[in-house]
């Protein structure tokens, strides 16, 4: 599920201006960094109403790492929109590093551990001494992604925003030439796209508790494949994609071992490219001319 | 006479080195019908999009209703009642035919897009019928009532239309013309026609301009235009006679 709120930013950037956003996995890395530091002061604050604490986080990490992603489209790709296609692609890329980098910096190298702050489950089995059980987090981890793409879904298909950004998507120049501006729904995808993959940070450190300045780089790029395998540019394709690679690491890690479950996802990604390039949910392009 | 609703002077656009227009003058008077004919890449197409800022005129200067436009952005020449229905249609093709038209009302602030809606589908009926229909699934003829459509949306003074019989067969053509000439007459729309179907379009405008090479080497009335032996040479002795 975490890997489907990322893999959404992916594609709707891919879809408007055509360029996988390398530095989306370390926006994402960022956020889970925003959120551990907001609770942190909350709780020194002396707020510990955690529902509270975690509304205001929630939204202190979507706003500043979406100020990051729009600071990323401003100064990294923006100034090189229309020249040549791998350009922004290599910016992208440094971008990344830079991220990182300036991550490791200021909040140093170490992995930053967390307690757990929803802990406790629903009990669905008990057997034999064996107990199945759902947690709190992992429903509150559905709840949200849930929640958080049937907003995002409504806002594309039904408002003027959406309407324009899916015209930006399909023809940026017929766009222009309607009256909008081009630069800044592009901006306003990035913002988007980055508040999504902070939201995807939060429930990220939330469930495993630790984080280091390095977790972008591995989540981004399975989300990437998660993108790729729900077929890059639809949105639901993105959110089908991110729940089929989650389930296919988890079966992988029981059947097989858990020190290859990277190997799963990515043998995925390799094949998806070779057998169908397009994706489960990726349109065809048959368009009458 | 009063000053030109648009006026082009001594504009020059390149692509790259590449030298597309040179040292163009054109006028288009409010209320007028003016058409501008000429082979593939004399450069019709560029002059339509340099009005609109996409790309930029390098040289020269394009007034608009008394306002120097030249360096403005597109998105924001396009608000000011200018709209293009332009070279090979450009609609959208995964959003559905009503969708599309809205795109055209989007941004120019039209209150009433219900009443709009309905007098674009009255002057082309083809489309009520296929408001829930994506844009994609349409036939061409189709499309350029559309992409015409989608401009009248924004309540535009000036119309740029781009080719509108490109590919058409000769009836939806008619159509097509026939609406542009009642727009003209009813509503007093001014209207930009690049056409390469010259006999038509000479019919059907006030005045014309002929672009060769990226230069205008004449100008008059259409009918004027076509009584010119050169014309008939060049653009008419190719069984534009329907």
């Amino acid at each position: 599920m975490i890997y489907g709120l990322i893999a959404v930013g992916y594609t709707m950037v891919y879809g408007i201006i055509g360029m996988i956003n390398f530095a989306h996995g370390d926006i994402f890395m960022v956020g889970a960094f925003l959120s551990l530091i907001a609770l942190l002061a909350l709780a020194g604050l002396g707020i510990t109403s955690i529902p509270i604490a975690l509304a205001l986080t929630l939204l202190f990490a979507a706003g500043l790492a979406a100020l990051y992603g729009w600071t990323v489209e401003r100064v990294a790709y923006r100034p090189l929109r229309g020249s040549f296609r791998l350009a922004p692609l290599i910016s992208a890329i440094g971008m990344s590093i830079v991220l990182q980098n300036f991550v490791q910096v200021s909040q140093g190298a170490r992995v930053k551990p967390m307690t757990a702050l929803i802990p406790g489950g629903w009990e669905l089995m008990n057997q034999d001494g064996f107990t199945v059980q759902l947690s709190w987090m992992q429903i509150a981890i559905v709840a949200t992604t849930l929640i958080v793409l049937t907003i995002f879904t409504w806002l594309v298909t039904k408002t003027p925003l959406g309407r324009t950004m899916r015209a930006c998507e399909q023809d940026l120049k017929m766009a222009g030439l309607l009256g909008i501006d081009t630069d800044r729904t592009i901006s306003l995808t990035f913002v988007i796209g980055a508040a999504l993959a902070a939201v995807a940070g939060l429930l990220f450190l939330l469930y495993y508790g630790v984080i280091d300045f390095f977790i972008g780089f591995l989540a981004g790029v399975k989300a990437f494949t998660a993108a790729v395998l729900g077929g890059i540019g639809s949105l639901p394709g993105a959110v089908l994609g991110g729940l089929l690679i989650g389930l296919i690491e988890v079966f992988w890690s029981a059947y097989f071992s858990v020190e290859y479950k990277d190997v799963a996802a990515f043998a995925i990604l390799i094949l998806v490219l070779i057998f169908r390039p397009t994706g489960i949910l990726g349109r065809a392009e048959v368009e009458k001319v | 006479m009063t000053a030109p609703l648009l006026s082009l002077s001594g504009v020059s656009t390149y692509y790259g080195a590449i030298q597309a227009l040179k040292n163009v003058d054109l006028q288009v008077h409010e209320g007028e019908i003016v058409t501008l004919i000429g082979a593939n890449g004399a450069g019709k197409s560029t002059l339509m999009m340099t009005v609109c800022g996409n790309p930029r005129a390098r040289a020269g200067q394009i007034i608009y209703d008394g306002r120097d436009i030249t360096h403005e952005p597109t998105h924001l020449i396009m608000r000011r009642q200018i709209a293009q229905a332009p070279e090979g249609r450009r609609i959208f093709g995964r959003m559905t035919v009503y969708e599309n038209l809205l795109m055209g009302a989007e941004t120019s602030g039209q209150t009433n897009v219900p009443a709009l809606l309905d007098q674009v589908c009255d002057l082309f009926p083809r489309l009520r019928e296929r408001l829930t229909q994506r844009g994609g699934t349409l036939s061409g003829g189709e499309q350029q009532m559309l992409a015409i459509g989608r401009a009248l949306m924004a309540r535009p003074r000036l119309l740029l239309l781009d080719e509108p019989s490109l590919g058409l067969a000769p009836l939806v053509v008619r159509q097509i013309f026939g609406a542009i000439r009642t727009l003209n007459k009813e509503t007093g729309l001014t209207v930009l026609l690049v056409e390469q179907n010259a006999y038509q379009a000479l019919r059907l405008a006030h005045r014309g301009y002929v672009l060769v090479n990226g230069a205008i080497t004449m100008a008059g009335t259409g009918v004027e235009l076509l009584a010119r032996p050169e014309i008939r040479a060049a653009y008419l002795e190719g069984g534009h006679y329907t």
